[in-house]
């Protein structure tokens, strides 16, 4: 009757998300009076998920596993899940958990919430509150199954310390042929540059910037934050930036714990994409721009003679506070 | 090659969202109802295998009378025929049961759904699909090709993409990237006009259950006013950034 989560790893290393939904699953564990199971894949030393209150491990570690199979991944989840008979299980929002959740669902005739923030409101009968329309709103869900599957909404919870005492436990599902009718070919991916899924801090440009060749300072100020950079959808349509760094509602969703952004007007379909970051700054010259109406705080005036000073502070700043 | 893009019927990205009913329902009320976006650059994908080879296209809606103007659209776009399944989509599962029924009994090599409807963002749909017919699955899909029953797939993954090799039949979840915003159509009038004699089957729903529903909305607390600073009181910012958010 435990609770499952699949604590995320990559390159053997836990993401944060995965810590984040441990403490969660911890905080729901309690309420219902049972125990926090965590499954891994290849994670290496699983010893940190004590520090968030998981109970046991179940640890698969298999060469087959190697790269992301959804089909192969979702069975191992709901093997895990059947093992210890639990009814609730957890994953988190990274693409790779949202690719999972609905098959790991139906494998285990489970309803199935995404999007979730907030603990459950009630837990018979069982309703989560959920991010919907594009974070201009919240949806109650209630979950009607015996099974039930939950996807937490990135950053919505945060990571809490709370020790426990760690069962570590191999676990060697079957996993069969039919499972890898997709196979990875090869990744792309940036190295060394932070992740708009990653980021803590996310600074983004918009066509107030006037050119592609502007861009060096919002790299800097980037930079300087240990921050991702992104940008908004005409800027990636004119073709100033990667399309990879759109972010809205057509694009990629953001939940940073600071969102800055400079020469964006704040369209609806922007602020849909962005809403879920804890603290959001604007800096544009048009002091009616829509941004202002949902920025915590804000700067009316020339980008590229506040962005610039702004860098320079924020470089001082960490010098004294390093 | 069968091609069955699945059509969620949404708000335009840039409706006000209100409810009513005591919050228990989505105000229709002026509300411009449009193509899911992440489905139109799957739709968009469809046409362009139909018009490069030789592919046939149905699109698929599940849901009342009323989203048959955005079947219509879909049809004015380039669809050869349109389903409508007549049921409320009450939920992603219930959805994705009426779907499975007709992928079996159409025969479709290739269903391409959004990854997520920009209503209720549930992200289930293509997913629970797969599942529940045991195909190829590829989500986030941002490129697609299909060579005999060989298709290569790029997926978004976070921080770049990965190419995946499998083969027909095959659900994809899309998105932006299968095709761009530029090489999305506005329907002209003559596709308009054969729109309305191309055929829309109406199908009844198979008995399936809901597992989940949506029984209350709420819209976020009114924000306070931003706290402003002149541009020469960069400190001010830094400070409160530090101090009062405490986010650096």
């Amino acid at each position: 009757m435990s609770i499952l989560i699949y604590a995320e790893s990559a390159e053997g290393k836990f993401k944060k998300v995965a810590f984040e939904l441990a403490s969660y699953a911890k905080k729901v564990a309690e309420t219902l009076g049972t125990t926090v199971t965590a499954v891994t894949v290849n994670a290496g030393n699983v010893s940190d998920l004590s520090k968030y209150g998981v109970d046991k491990v179940l640890k698969v570690n298999s060469e087959k596993l190697a790269g992301f199979t959804a089909k192969a991944y979702a069975d191992v989840i709901r093997q895990a899940a059947e093992k210890e008979n639990v009814k609730l299980v957890l994953l988190s929002s990274t693409t790779d958990s949202l690719y999972l959740a609905p098959l790991v669902a139906v494998a285990l005739n489970a309803g199935y919430a995404s999007n979730v923030v907030g603990l459950p409101l009630s837990t018979s009968p069982f309703q989560v509150k959920r991010n919907a329309f594009s974070n201009k709103a919240f949806n109650i869900t209630e979950i009607a199954t015996d099974v039930k599957v939950l996807g937490l909404a990135k950053n919505s919870y945060g990571v809490f310390e709370n020790g426990s005492s760690l069962a570590e436990e191999d676990f060697s599902p079957a996993i069969g042929e039919n499972d890898f009718g997709v196979k990875v070919q090869s990744v792309e991916k940036a190295s060394g540059k932070v992740t708009i899924a990653d980021a803590e801090i996310v600074v983004s440009g918009g066509r107030g910037l006037k050119g592609p060749e502007n861009w060096g300072m919002l790299e800097e100020l980037a930079g300087v934050l240990g921050a991702a950079t992104a940008c908004s959808k005409p800027v990636s349509d004119l073709g100033w930036r990667p399309h990879t760094e759109h972010v809205g509602q057509t694009g990629k969703p953001v939940a940073a714990n600071l969102y800055i952004a400079i020469g964006i007007s704040g369209a609806i379909q922007h602020i849909a994409g962005i809403n879920s970051s804890k603290v959001k700054v604007v800096i544009n010259a048009d002091a009616d721009a829509p941004f202002f109406k949902v920025a915590d705080y804000g700067i009316v005036g020339d980008a590229f003679e506040i962005v610039p000073k702004l860098t320079q502070k924020l470089k001082e700043f960490k010098a004294q506070n390093s | 090659m069968k091609i069955l893009v699945c059509i969620s019927h949404v708000p335009d990205t840039t409706s006000k969202i209100n409810f009513s009913n005591g919050d228990s329902e989505f105000d229709t009320n002026g509300v411009q109802f449009v193509i899911n976006p992440n489905d139109e650059f799957g739709l968009t994908r469809a046409i362009w295998f139909q018009e490069q080879q030789g592919a046939n296209v149905t699109v698929v809606n599940v849901g009342g009378a009323d989203t048959e103007p955005t079947l219509r659209k879909a049809l004015a776009i380039g669809a050869n025929e349109a389903i409508r399944v007549n049921a409320a989509p009450t939920d992603g599962f219930f959805v994705a049961k009426q779907l499975a029924e007709v992928v079996k009994n159409g025969g479709y090599d290739l269903v391409i759904a959004g990854r997520e409807s920009l209503d209720y963002n549930g992200g289930m749909v293509p997913g629970m699909l797969a599942g529940l017919l045991g195909y190829n699955f590829v989500n986030s899909c941002i490129e697609l090709k299909v060579d005999g029953t060989n298709a290569t797939v790029a997926r978004e993954i976070d921080g770049g993409k990965e190419i995946v090799a499998t083969s027909l039949p095959l659900i994809i979840g899309g998105q932006k990237g299968l095709v761009e915003e530029k090489d999305l159509r506005i329907p002209n009038m003559r596709g308009i006009m054969t729109a309305r004699t191309k055929a829309l089957t109406i199908l009844e729903p198979v008995s399936a259950e809901s597992n989940t529903k949506a029984v209350k909305f709420e819209k976020p607390a009114p924000k306070s006013a931003v706290k402003l600073f002149s541009a020469d009181d960069i400190d001010g910012l830094v400070n409160a950034l530090h101090n009062e958010a405490k986010v650096i």
